[in-house]
């Protein structure tokens, strides 16, 4: 591929707070944020450089389910500052002046909402998205579990958001959602391109070096905390063919470059054991970004989505300049954050066979309920008829080098009746899956109880659901 | 204004994003050098060679730091054992060398081109091995009243245990930062993140070979203190002032939150044995303990904690005979530090685990055995303080019982937990009392300067740093009331050593009762020359015509307030006398429910009652006990530091060196229902206009959810049994403590 769709673009605009900026000076290895910060924009703040406090958060215009843009609340900190090329940011100085406050920005200080106040203009930002929010009808505060306090204990910060009302008819920003999203153009800069197609980006990703990149969720974190400087970043977030989402008979199929928030949203309800998983899923500022391509891309044994995906008998369909291929997820992975990605091969859509299991139920075992990551994952998808067990679908995560499916506890269920004693037996055999390690997250012995655990409470909680339903 | 409910005054600043932080100040300044750490990759070992001049090969590396370039004192602490750089590593991370860079990236090449040898050597991590290995530093103070072996002897009730129980890292959103550059004349001009800018000038100063009138350190504001930016501070200032020297430049540090957390202290972990005896009613005949603290590589402030821990192991109990030693260990370790509450909190929660373990033992609900054993006014505390309003406390606990419904809940409580063999729920009500002032006579005293212009606007400056506690908040409310003037009369300036010189660390709690009366002795001293000028114009005279008048009478109209907190007196080597101006009470119940499948729980209610006598600014104050409680919920449930204990060569990393893997609160946590008053008719006649400290004490409400948690685990066995729960109670030591409940049959040893 010869073509150089940047030609056309010397400056690398980037509108921020209404104001159109250049990042041409920036280098490829500069985050947004840094970048935000030295052009005297110093509200967005570092507090832990890999997306997990919100200090960071910065507003930009997406395309919208509801609306023709939303604007969606990310870490700035994770994402290179070459993604914004052609974007629009808003920031807390954007949103409102000491003169004139912000609605949120006017209840968060009004109700003591902030005290040492540095991670305050990052709670703004994840606060405004959710005031956006088109047809929103209550705060939903799922929008602030990316964003630590350690001063106010939240409740006032709580209370500023359930006293917001709707966005006035004249205010900017909610006029800004009625009109289409900034368009998506192809880019290139030393060290970052943004492709115009699939082909063009596979045709990159074949140059050496070269890494594909996303919502930079966890690329982003191993830029800042690890060092990492890839050669080469070829965005893939905004290619068209890999953002459908479709729901046929046979299949649900997820387009890989779709965000976790974007997924969540689509499926409405569709697949519940994802619909378990989704609020569990790191924070809203990450599920903002990262994609469900990426979260398989990255073979982390942990993940959350892969041990749901495991228990839905989930395909993956690999795309590469020399076509398609279909792997079973659970023959994806190969070792600790090893899978059977070819170089020049991305992941093109993730394949979920229908009918859905019907009893389907995701336990996360973490320190911290929102915004942790899991020391076990559990995921079931069973099916019982006339009593009796005809599948049965465990994905385990946090127990092996890899994402596994409990095989032997789901023979131990299948074929047998849907009872205590077939429960308490597989459970058993459950607790023995993997190899647990002890680490600062949990123990090996307390990993193995929770696999036990989980099973008996899934099945305690069955019949309550059963007995409540009659 | 006293007592008005004000915002923050600088919340409009934080809400936009306008509010500057240090690194702010930075990100602002163009040329300035960057700063990178060279960290060491083991606990303990000797440097047989460093060599800094690979790392010249980096383009942008402007110069590396070493122990050679200290012209002064190779000191970072006040106690002589913090090198700033040293020649035997005691830590894992403990920085060796920095390198200034152009840019940060070419700063963070250039130390990883340091070369450096090391010869390992032994470590000790684990506090259990420091204390058989007999590794301790600094004093070893006892605490004793009566005579305990005779309590001991007589007691009906005696039992003993042991718990340790883990520290807590600060996680101020804003990590250290400091900003240093060096004028024409020589003179250091250092802004810094620091809770303490005096002692921050001093180690400057020293470090440079400098005197105290050469150096000048501002704080804008702090992204949150707690106590970590008291001491903590004081190196990385030096770094950035060093380099400023040598370079001529400006040089900028700016720690990330891995460095911050693998180099900076932390709140001291404790060990704890003790005995302990009742008599037939549950009253505390006699107490026996040994705590001792966890105090990393070096002493820092680890022996003041220690004294306040020892002096709070009473917590409001009346304990007739007691005998308290207290250790220092030594372990190769961040050097532990102050944390809300120094020391306070790892007292208190001995006597409460202490209370908690036996209730059951002793047949006595633990609401019931705590309030038996409060003090009542003006018995002594075990160092021979009198407690004074000790009935406040009780005053306080009856409301709460009452607003809380405690008695119908814990009815309806008890029927769930028959009904629901998944998941059981816990009620419990703890108290706190906790000295206010520093144990240290000396540290009592605060400064102020208020300038009164001939256009009549004031300016104030104090010798208090604002760290998000909402000092400056109340300082403009203190100056504008003492001086009868509307709130946009009063403007406050940065805090700098160069304006009030000689000021204590902002910490125990002091810092509006020693600040706050400074600032209304200048105002009143410039209020009383200003009075014969109003006494011949008459009362009804303008403050602006006033002070214009005042001004050409040639009235001085600016004043040099201080306050020495009257009254005091400690003698540490006998761990006796008056530390401490008053008492703040506080009361707090909590209902959780715990998960028994997997340990997991939910504060499900809270109901707090705090005393903060007449508040200067209630949603200030508010603010304090809602913030201190969730951050106290933190230590003991959630907070998990986590080193590494193997003999692998990452023996003694900190495990939980981030945000991904050191979790505190979220908003996940808060309780679903929080309810918070203050405490009425609580005036306080020793401190400004009435008011008390609220910064620390309220972290302790926080006990309340540990017992509820030991309440619901309890009920997952049978009656009668005691309950140990490991600190902090992660859902893993929950789930671990629920199995053992099950098992265990009633009436079981401690």
């Amino acid at each position: 591929m010869s073509t150089d769709p940047a030609a056309n673009l010397p400056q690398a605009p980037v509108t921020v707070n209404g104001t159109v900026r250049s990042l041409a000076a920036a280098g490829p290895a500069v985050n947004a944020l840094d970048w935000l910060r030295g052009i005297g924009l110093t509200g967005a703040k570092e507090g832990c450089a890999e997306g997990e406090c919100g200090a960071c958060a910065v507003l930009v215009a997406r395309p919208g389910l509801d609306a023709p843009t939303e604007w969606t609340a990310i870490n700035a900190c994770l994402v290179p500052a070459a993604a914004l090329v052609g974007q629009e940011v808003v920031t807390a100085e954007g949103l409102g002046t000491p003169e004139a406050l912000h609605p949120v920005q006017a209840e968060l200080a009004g109700r003591g909402g902030s005290q040492c106040g540095y991670c305050t203009p990052g709670f703004v930002c994840s606060m405004a998205a959710e005031f956006y929010r088109p047809g929103r009808a209550e705060f939903d505060h799922h929008a602030l579990s990316g964003n630590l306090c350690r001063c106010t204990g939240y409740r006032p910060i709580m209370d500023a958001a359930a006293a917001l009302g709707a966005p006035s008819a004249d205010d900017p920003l909610r006029r800004r959602t009625t009109a289409a999203a900034p368009l998506t153009r192809p880019v290139r800069l030393t060290g970052w391109v943004r492709p115009g197609s699939l082909d063009e980006a596979l045709a990159a990703l074949d140059g050496p070096g070269a890494v594909a990149v996303a919502g930079s969720t966890d690329l982003g974190v191993e830029a800042n905390l690890r060092g990492a400087r890839p050669a080469l970043l070829v965005a893939i977030d905004q290619l068209d063919e890999l953002r459908s989402l479709e729901v046929g008979a046979d299949f649900v199929e997820i387009g890989a470059a779709l965000s976790l928030s974007e997924i969540e949203r689509q499926l409405a309800g569709r697949v519940p054991l994802l619909d378990e998983v989704f609020p569990q899923f790191a924070s809203r500022l990450i599920r903002n970004g990262a994609t469900i391509g990426g979260n398989l891309g990255t073979g982390s044994p942990i993940g959350d989505l892969p041990p749901a995906l495991l228990a839905l008998s989930a395909d993956v369909v690999l795309v590469s300049r020399a076509g398609e291929r279909v792997v079973p997820l659970a023959d994806y992975f190969t070792g600790y954050r090893e899978t059977v990605l070819q170089p020049g091969e991305l992941i093109g859509r993730v394949r979920i066979p229908q009918p859905l299991a019907p009893m389907s139920a995701f336990h996360k075992i973490a320190k911290r309920r929102f915004d942790d990551i899991s020391s076990v994952a559990v995921a079931f998808a069973i099916e019982v008829s006339d009593g009796v067990v005809g599948r049965a679908a465990i994905g385990l995560g946090g127990v092996a080098a890899t994402p596994i499916r409990a095989a032997a506890a789901e023979a131990a269920l299948v074929g047998q009746p849907w009872s205590a004693a077939t429960v308490q037996a597989a459970a058993e055999v459950l607790s023995g899956e993997g190899t647990p390690l002890d680490d600062h997250r949990a123990s090996a012995s307390y990993r193995r109880a929770m696999l036990r655990e989980s099973l008996l409470g899934f099945e305690a909680r069955s019949r309550l659901d059963h007995r409540e339903g009659a | 204004m006293i007592g008005r409910s004000l915002p923050h005054e600088a919340a409009a600043l934080h809400v936009t994003g306008r509010a500057l932080y240090t690194d702010d100040v930075a990100a602002r300044t163009p040329g300035l050098l960057h700063a990178h750490p060279v960290q060491a990759p083991h606990a303990h070992a000797r440097i047989t060679r460093l060599d800094v001049t690979p790392a010249h090969q980096v383009p942008g590396v402007v110069r590396v730091l070493t122990a050679a370039d200290v012209p002064g004192v190779n000191d970072a602490g006040t106690k002589h054992d913090e090198p700033l750089f040293p020649d035997e590593v005691m830590f894992h991370g403990h920085a060796v060398a920095w390198v200034l860079g152009e840019d940060l990236e070419s700063a963070r090449l250039g130390a990883l081109a340091v070369e450096v040898d090391y010869e390992p050597l032994p470590s000790i991590i684990e506090l259990t091995d420091a204390i058989a290995q007999e590794s301790f530093q600094g004093a070893r103070p006892r605490l004793e009243r009566g005579d305990v072996s005779a309590g001991l002897a007589a007691s009906s009730h005696v039992f003993e245990g042991e718990i340790e129980f883990a520290g807590q890292e600060h996680f101020y959103l804003e990590t250290h930062a400091s900003l240093a550059s060096i004028d024409d004349d020589g003179q250091v001009f250092v802004q810094c993140s620091t809770q303490h800018p005096t002692e921050t000038q001093e180690i400057v100063a020293h470090v440079l070979g400098l005197s105290s009138h050469q150096v000048t350190v501002q704080c804008l504001r702090m992204g949150g203190g707690f106590g970590g930016k008291e001491m903590q501070p004081h190196g990385f200032a030096a770094i950035a002032a060093l380099g400023a020297r040598l370079t001529g430049r400006l040089v900028r540090v700016r720690l990330t939150r891995q460095q911050d957390m693998t180099m900076t202290g932390k709140r001291h972990g404790f060990h704890a044995a003790w005995k302990v005896g009742f008599g037939d009613d549950g009253c505390l005949q006699a107490l026996e303990a040994t705590l001792t603290s966890d105090g990393g590589w070096s002493l820092d402030l680890s022996e003041p904690v220690l004294s306040r821990a020892l002096c709070h192991i009473d917590n409001a109990y009346w304990i007739p005979h007691l005998l308290v030693d207290g250790r220092i260990a030594r372990t190769h370790k961040t050097s532990q530090t102050a944390f809300r509450g120094f020391g306070g909190p790892q007292g208190m929660l001995v006597i409460e685990d202490i209370l908690g373990r036996c209730a059951p033992l002793l047949g006595i609900a633990a609401d019931d055995l705590r309030r038996r054993n409060f003090y009542v006014d003006d018995q002594p505390t075990p160092y021979g303080q009198p407690v004074r309003h000790a009935a406040r406390l009780d005053r306080a606990w009856q409301q709460v019982l009452d607003t809380s419904d405690f008695a119908k809940r814990r009815d309806e409580i008890a029927r769930h937990n028959d009904q629901d063999p998944h998941a059981k729920r816990g009620l419990a009500i703890t108290p706190v009392k906790f000295g206010i002032s520093f144990n240290f006579t000396s540290f009592n005293q605060g400064g102020a300067l208020v300038h009164v212009y001939k256009d009549g606007s004031v300016l104030i400056n104090h010798g208090g740093t604002e760290m998000g506690q909402g000092l400056h908040t109340k300082m403009l409310q203190v100056a504008a009331t003492a001086l009868d003037l509307p709130l946009d009369r009063v403007r406050l300036a940065p805090t700098r050593t160069d304006k009030v010189p000689n000021t204590s660390a902002t910490a125990a709690s002091s810092g509006a009762d020693l600040n706050g009366a400074a600032v209304k002795d200048a105002c009143e001293q410039i209020l009383a020359r200003l009075a014969p000028v109003r006494e011949r114009l008459g009362p009804d005279i303008a403050w602006e015509d006033l002070v214009r008048h005042a001004f050409l009478d040639r009235v001085q109209l600016w004043a040099a307030g201080f306050y020495r907190t009257p009254g005091l007196s400690w003698d540490a080597s006998t761990m006796r006398g008056n530390p401490f101006k008053y008492f703040a009470y506080g009361v707090a119940a909590a209902e959780v429910e715990v998960d028994g499948f997997t340990g997991a729980y939910r504060v499900t209610r809270v109901d707090i009652v705090h005393d903060v006598g007449d508040s200067l600014s209630p949603l200030v104050d508010l603010g304090q006990i809602e913030g201190g409680f969730v951050q106290g919920v933190g230590w003991l449930t959630l907070e998990d530091l986590r080193w590494d204990t193997s003999d692998g060569p990452s023996r003694g990393r900190l495990a939980t060196q981030s945000a991904s893997t050191y979790k505190l609160p979220s908003l996940s946590e808060m309780p679903t229902d929080l309810r918070v008053e203050l405490l009425e008719h609580a005036a306080d006649d020793g401190a400004v206009y009435g008011s008390k400290a609220v910064g620390e004490p309220p972290l302790m409400l926080a006990f309340a959810v540990r017992e509820a948690l030991r309440e619901a685990v309890a009920a997952f066995g049978p009656d009668g049994a005691a309950v140990e729960l490991a600190s902090p109670a992660t859902p893993e030591a929950v789930y671990w403590a629920i199995q053992a409940a099950k098992t265990r049959a009633g009436k079981a040893q401690v």
